[in-house]
């Protein structure tokens, strides 16, 4: 059972959420190949390490937001929100200090 | 008949000598008393015997005092059924108990299955892998398994009320040993909220019975007054009889909380779930057994558990006990065992020279010693008789014994540590496993620390299995695992210690290895030359001790495991005959009446040829409103979206990315910038979740909110070629002639009684229809009055099974029955409104490859029955016969419609379209019906009915 | 090979059972092989096994970063099965169970293959349709189906409960459907595929692969580099990580599928049971355990460490199925990483990278494709074309759109 920051309402139970996979996926329009499609519909990153992925606070805030967390210590190293930048590795512990602050 | 307690001590221990407890073992009266375990009451009546072994029938008895007991696993019945694999040294004992062995056939004191025990060098590990294969396995598959399994199911039903119990806590101490008190009163000191867990029925640990001398006081002291400041404090909690079961990410643990597990028919147990802000464990050390032949006789015990046995509870294990130990703190045990007036006679020591002091205190105590000793092996043959060893010289000795309290040093009980994520490390000083670093926020102290004695005071030998050429030590007592079996799948080169494990089956019983897997590696790294660091150890995975199914399912049984949901009519509904089954979670209205095949007829028919009302209520509702509600519709349906006029109604599919149908359903266009959004009732959810992913993850510069609204409205659907004229008489209803609001108009109003409504002129069943919404608070009342205006025209009532035949004759499209997970718009007839969409949608430029646009495709197709007859949905079209036959499809639908007096359906066929007209064969296990296809809408085609 | 019978078994026992012989070889790396394959769970042996067997080529070394088996391969609930909706997976899963009929001969070691049935549930009356859609298309594939009625239900399984929350109106069973010792699956294997001159090598984890252009040549382990003329990946939950080693992606998400077993009792069930509509399963292990098999946690892991709430679903689940389950114990839960793909059917055969081949994707069913997934991968890498029976299986259906959803069409997996 995660303990999953909501960066709306704080910390909460994994069961309040939804997960919705990786995120930061660039979604292409209809003009492109084949392949560049399923590229996008299907192929992930799938990292053993560091995943940024987002969720949903759905029984709560509602909100979506992004996460970077360890798949496979499961740690959660930082949290922002839809539209923040996506944090680089180096600075994703600091990130997690002040949003778990 | 009573026995006496012949081995329970005049006086001592913490019982209450004066609250004697009946209970039976094994058909046979005994008495105990209060604050004894089943197990210790059971070695005051002098019972040896009290199992036997799983494989090879030996007898087994008690070995230890602890979660650790791996023999003492007996069906003991306190009230609600004979629960199988109970540990009866953690039992409390309770008057009228009932507790049997769970083997051992005639008897267990007589059992015929130690004739197993002579041919044992047939049953070595892996014995199964190298026979059993001829004629097959199935042969013998049936034996194996009744032999296997350590209890029985109980009889009865469960009457334990099981529940679920969340907190939080800043530090949770697991352990109530004098580690765990004193982290739990420093942290409660400093104003931490504290939750302190132990599975004994009282707190203390080693304390209860161990008084080693505490903050230079003595223990007992130190004890009362510990818990006495703990009680007082508000930000602490105790839980006695409770063990912490798993530890999980996040510092989020599991508790099995059996504090009122033993109250009969009242029983309740606890599945706790605390998110915790820091960890201590306090959870202890587990003492070793020594390797040495016949290991396994009643009588030979753990040396804690046996001074255990003496000074918590007043019993002596034997007459004359024999120490075999291979430590300092084994002697420890010896001699404060001997101090409450235990019937030590000798200690033999592995060692060459244990301490002086040690051997003096011996002396004092009139204990024989023997020092650098190799233990050979027990004799006796349902007891241990005597001991044999080799001397420091090398000749062989025997010391009569009627019990043996051996000692092959400790292992920290890091098992909670081990799930965290925590590493072991094998420290060659204290032979064992201890931790060494958890990324959760843990600490470990005391002995599951490693912390066995003050600073360089256990010293202990290097491990090792007896010199034996018969090699009848056993390893693991509950899988009867014994050292020539490591050996035999050392010697198959099973050598990590994963197969070796899994080879040997050592450690996977019930017990998990709690006193195995430690002697298992040893010899595997005597064997193979590695040291233990090397060898590795298995990771130790949840659950610590087994935890009831019950328990962990808490309430969720029956109708809480799925709580339905109700309409806000429901009564109304069963008042007038309503048949309730499950759609999509709700419990609806399948049909009226007692006939199920004859209501869903009566019922299709009066809709047909005047009027019936529906409960549309679940039918998913979402508001959607804002400046680019429009523009982000448009992105979702395949349809059209902005060309629709406020006021007006169109129908439309969504889809998936991977352009397979997803949804359908109508949607109003409210005003311009505000929608409303009609899903299928098991979607609702579902959809409203999907319109806030893609706006606030794809398009979050769309202004635009969503409102799911679908418990706020309830629904009557008025069907019917009457629906008009009773809708129209209600007062307060807007003008509903064809010119005012035709079909796929939407207006809102309100009644005379102030009551708001919505209406939408759409039909799912090809009449005339309307569909009626108002606050869910009026929707009983909205119903009854609908009925009553409607009794002049014979109005009825309808349930989803007649809207399914309605909605079949007019082949309107059913999401989820009709399409699959594979189902694209093409599929389905919408090809057409493709070609028109301009721009770009979600599913869009999936439905552009080759593979979607195949003519080959399954496409959805109405058929009738050749010669009548009926089939069922779930039939297959099949082309050629035998073996060549193949499937081309199957029946999606398959109603008898009343109103054509005839079977017909729907289904999806490779290249439908173009078939229509032909014969096919439908096919449904093993009979065959001949279908020819048509187009899918069977009456009205042209829906003048739903338009009038 | 040393030749394992009863009566040998019994020969061996008078002499103290002294002279069996290792069951593989601990081997070391050679400078080259023939073919590499990455991964010792039961695909990687299976394929090194039939390659030395059936396709001629012996100089095969299986690398194995930990104990062979000790992947998903020696962690799950043992199930198989070939009721599948889809001709092309029935024919794949159908060969499968086949050959594992004869396997234990023909490895000469006992898989403990137990053709208990496998039933599968339904609860509602549409689900009832749904069920005869797959039943027929089961059986018009040519496998094995018989439909069972609650009465029929509660006969083979008495402790059902019919009446459940969801209750139980019926549903199906394959016969030939049942389960094989995980773990005997692996050594019999890997004991054959050494006696016919494989190399098994543990504690050899592949780092990295060595590329000559669009072409792999060898590869990088922890005890250093292997040249290979081809390689194959078999390394389920892992197959993200080496496709991006390779330089390509894969449509591959890798989730903590979980198991749990009882403390160990007298028989109570003797078949398979499956729910697709509550996602439980159940079985009853030779031991006497209660096997559960649970959901995945629904996010990406790792860890092969599963989480409370899938076990809570499967508790909840079936002691609603089998209420009198509950006084029982849970004894033991534990997890695999699997590699699970949009449509829940394997992908196998040719990669981006030339004399690369990938089996892979097997998510929560792979474990009884073993057989058919080593032959048709053996085939595949012999030839360098897939095999007729894994043709529709490649990363091209991503591509065309042309997906096998096995799950979306009969809603069963495992
Ligand atoms: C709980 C659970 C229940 C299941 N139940 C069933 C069931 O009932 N029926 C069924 O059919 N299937 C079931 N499955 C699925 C099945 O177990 C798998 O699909 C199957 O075992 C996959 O086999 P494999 O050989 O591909 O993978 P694995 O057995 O996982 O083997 C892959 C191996 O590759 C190794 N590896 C990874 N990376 C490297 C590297 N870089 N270098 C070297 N080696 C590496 C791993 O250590 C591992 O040993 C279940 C799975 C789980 C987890
Ligand atoms: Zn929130």
């Amino acid at each position: 059972m995660l303990q999953i920051p909501c960066p709306y309402c704080g910390t909460r139970d994994e069961a309040e959420f939804h997960f919705g996979g990786e995120a930061h996926i660039t979604r292409p329009g209809p003009e492109v190949s084949d392949e560049e499609w399923s590229d996008y519909l299907f192929n992930r990153e799938n990292p053993k390490g560091t995943h940024f992925e987002r969720w949903c606070h759905n029984f709560g805030c509602g909100q979506w937001f992004n996460v970077a967390r360890d798949t496979v210590t499961h740690e959660i190293d930082a949290v922002y929100r839809m539209g923040e930048r996506k944090p680089t590795p180096e600075n994703v512990l600091t990130e997690n200090k002040r949003r778990l602050a | 008949m009573s026995h006496a307690q012949t081995f329970r001590r005049p006086q001592g221990g913490r019982i209450d000598r004066s609250n004697a407890i009946n209970f039976r073992f094994n058909g046979k009266t005994y008495q105990g008393y209060a604050g004894d375990t089943l197990a210790s009451a059971l070695l005051a009546n002098g019972v040896r015997v009290v199992s036997r072994s799983f494989k090879f029938h030996r007898p087994r008895g008690i070995l230890s005092a602890g979660v650790e007991e791996p023999n003492a696993l007996l069906g003991v019945d306190v009230g609600n059924g004979m629960i199988p694999v109970v540990r009866a040294t953690l039992m409390p004992l309770i008057e009228g108990l009932n507790a049997e062995s769970q083997s051992g056939f005639p008897s267990l004191n007589f059992d015929l299955g130690r004739i197993l025990d002579l041919t044992r060098p047939l049953w070595p590990a892996g014995f199964y892998n190298k026979s059993f294969k001829w004629p097959s396995w199935h042969t013998f598959e049936w034996a194996i398994r009744r032999a296997a399994g350590l209890g029985r199911l109980p009889a009865g039903t469960d009457t334990t009320q099981y529940r679920h119990l969340n907190t939080h806590c800043d530090v949770l101490v697991v352990g109530a040993g004098p580690s765990g008190l004193k982290a739990a009163l420093d942290a409660a000191r400093r104003g931490d909220d504290v939750l302190l867990v132990e599975q004994d029925v009282e707190a203390g640990g080693s304390l209860l019975f161990d008084s080693m001398g505490i903050d230079s006081g003595p223990s007992d002291k130190w004890l009362t007054a510990t818990l006495a400041e703990l009680a007082g404090m508000d930000n602490v909690r105790i839980l006695l009889c409770a063990t912490v079961a798993g530890y999980f990410d996040h510092n989020v643990l599991t508790i099995h909380d059996r504090s009122a597990a033993h109250r009969g028919s009242n029983a309740v147990e606890t599945f706790w779930k605390v998110r915790a802000g820091n960890v201590v464990l306090a959870t202890g050390a587990i003492e070793q057994p020594l390797m040495f032949g016949n290991n396994d006789l009643p009588g030979v015990m753990l040396a804690g558990a046996m001074h255990q046995y003496a000074s918590r509870y007043g019993v002596d294990c034997g007459q004359r006990i024999v120490g075999i130990i291979n430590n300092d703190v084994g002697w420890r045990t010896m001699l404060a065992m001997a101090d409450t007036g235990s019937p030590v006679s000798a200690i033999i020591d592995v060692r060459e020279d244990p301490e002086d002091g040690l051997l003096q205190a011996a002396k004092t105590r009139n204990i024989a010693t023997h020092t650098g000793a190799t233990p050979l092996l027990a004799r006796g043959s349902s007891a241990v008789k005597a001991f044999r060893f080799a001397s420091k010289s090398g000749d062989t000795q025997e010391i009569q014994c009627d019990a043996i309290a051996m000692s092959g040093g400790l292992n920290p009980t890091a098992h909670l540590y081990s799930q965290a994520g925590g590493r072991l490390r094998y420290d060659e000083p204290l032979a064992c496993f201890v931790p060494q670093e958890c990324r959760q926020r843990v600490r470990v102290i005391g002995a599951a620390n490693g912390e066995f004695a003050a600073a360089n005071a256990y010293n202990i030998a290097k491990r090792q299995s007896a010199p034996l050429k018969s090699n009848a030590q056993w390893v693991d007592y509950l899988h009867d695992v014994t050292v020539s079996d490591i050996e035999l799948a050392v010697r198959e080169n099973y050598t990590s210690v994963e197969h070796l494990k899994r080879y040997t089956t050592t450690g996977m019983a019930v017990d998990q290895g709690k006193t195995s897997n430690l002697n298992a590696m040893t010899v595997l790294g005597q064997l193979t030359e590695r040291a233990l660091a090397e060898v590795g150890t298995t990771t130790f995975r949840p659950q610590f001790m087994p935890v009831t199914m019950g328990a962990i399912a808490g309430n969720r049984r029956g109708d809480f495991y799925a709580p339905p949901r109700l309409l806000a009519a429901h009564d109304w509904h069963r008042a007038n005959g309503a048949v309730f089954d499950d759609y999509g979670g709700w419990k609806r209205p399948a049909f009226y009446g007692k006939d199920r095949a004859a209501s869903i007829a009566a019922e299709a028919r009066k809709v047909r040829e005047s009027a019936a009302l529906f409960d549309g209520s679940p039918l998913g509702k979402i508001e959607v409103k804002g400046p680019d509600a429009a523009e982000f519709l448009n992105r979702m349906y395949v349809n059209t979206v902005p060309t629709l006029k406020p006021g007006k109604v169109r129908y439309g599919l969504m889809l998936t990315e991977n352009g397979i149908v997803m949804d359908d359903g109508v949607f109003v266009r409210l005003a311009e910038d505000h929608f409303l959004v009609n899903t299928t009732s098991g979607n609702a959810d579902r959809i409203a979740g999907w319109f806030e992913e893609w706006h606030q993850c794809e398009w979050p510069e769309l202004e635009v909110i969503f409102s799911p609204v679908t418990a706020h409205w309830s629904v009557a659907t008025v069907a019917g070629p009457n629906s008009r004229a009773i809708l129209a008489a209600l007062p307060g209803m807007i003008d509903l002639t064809t010119g005012a609001f035709p079909h796929m108009s939407f207006a809102s109003g309100e009644f005379a009684d102030g009551t708001p409504y919505r209406l939408q002129r759409v039909s799912f069943s090809g009449e005339l229809s309307y569909e009626l919404s108002v606050p869910a608070n009026r929707t009983a009342a909205t119903f009854q009055r609908i009925w009553d205006e409607g009794q002049v025209h014979g109005i009825g009532l309808f349930g989803i099974e007649a809207l399914m035949v309605l909605r079949t004759e007019k082949g309107f499209l059913h999401v989820g029955v009709d399409t699959d997970g594979t189902t694209n718009p093409f599929d389905v007839g919408f090809g057409g409104i493709v070609a028109n969409k301009k721009g770009d949608y979600v599913g869009a430029r999936s439905l552009q490859r080759a593979h979607d646009q195949s003519a080959d495709r399954r496409q959805l197709v109405g058929f009738e029955l050749v010669n009548g007859g009926s089939v069922l949905a779930g039939a297959h079209f099949v082309v050629r016969c035998g073996k060549d036959r193949r499937s081309e499809g199957f029946v999606t639908s398959a109603v008898f419609s009343p109103i054509l007096g005839k079977t017909i359906g729907l289904g999806l066929i490779e290249r439908g379209f173009d078939r229509k007209g032909e014969a096919v064969q439908i096919h449904d296990n093993n009979t065959q019906i001949t279908a020819t296809l048509v187009g899918p809408c069977f009456f009205d085609p042209d829906g003048e009915r739903m338009r009038a | 090979m040393q030749r394992y019978s009863f009566l040998r078994h019994v020969g061996h026992a008078l002499r103290g059972h002294r002279h069996w012989q290792p069951a593989w070889q601990t081997a070391e790396p050679k400078k080259q092989y023939d073919v590499v394959i990455i991964g010792g769970g039961g695909h990687g042996l299976a394929t090194a096994y039939y390659l030395a067997t059936r396709y001629g080529i012996k100089n095969v070394a299986v690398l194995e970063k930990g104990y062979i088996g000790g992947g998903n391969t020696g962690r799950n609930t043992q199930v198989v099965r070939s009721n599948y909706f889809f001709p092309e997976s029935a024919a794949f899963f159908d060969h499968s169970l086949t050959l594992f009929e004869t396997l234990s001969k023909e490895l000469n070691f006992n898989l403990m293959f137990s053709q208990c049935g496998h039933i599968v549930l339904a609860h509602s009356e549409h689900e009832l349709e749904q069920q005869r859609r797959t039943v027929n298309s089961i059986r018009l594939n040519g496998v094995d189906a018989e439909h069972l009625s609650p009465q029929q239900l509660k006969k083979r399984v008495p402790l059902l409960n019919l009446d459940a929350r969801f209750p139980v109106l019926g549903g199906f069973v394959q016969p030939r459907g049942g389960c094989i010792r995980h773990d005997a699956l692996v050594w019999g294997l890997a004991r054959a595929a050494d006696s016919a001159g494989v190399d098994i090598i543990q504690n050899c984890e592949v780092t990295g692969l060595q590329l000559q252009g669009d072409k792999v040549v060898g590869v990088d382990t922890s005890l250093g580099g292997i040249a290979a003329d081809r390689a194959a990946i078999a390394v389920a939950g892992h197959t993200s990580e080496l496709a991006r080693m390779a330089g390509f992606r894969v449509p591959i998400t890798s989730m903590a599928l979980q198991a749990l077993v009882t403390e160990p009792v007298k028989p109570i069930i003797s078949t398979m049971v499956i729910s697709p509509t509550i996602h439980m399963y159940i079985s009853q292990t030779d031991h006497g355990e209660v096997l559960l098999g649970a959901g995945a946690d629904v996010y990406n892991s790792y860890a092969q460490r599963g989480g409370i709430p899938a076990i809570e679903e499967t508790v909840a689940a079936a002691l609603e199925l089998f209420p009198s389950l509950s006084r029982l114990r849970l004894m033991r839960q534990w997890s695999g990483t699997t590699d699970i793909t949009p449509d829940t059917t394997p992908i196998m055969g040719k990669t981006p990278v030339q004399n690369l081949y990938l089996s892979g994707g097997w998510g929560t069913g792979g474990f009884k494709a073993i057989p058919a997934g080593g032959d048709t991968m053996a085939y595949t890498i012999a030839n360098d074309e897939s095999h007729p029976l894994i043709a529709k299986f490649g990363l091209e259906r991503f591509t065309i759109g042309a997906l096998i959803d096995e799950g979306a069409a009969s809603g069963v997996s495992h």
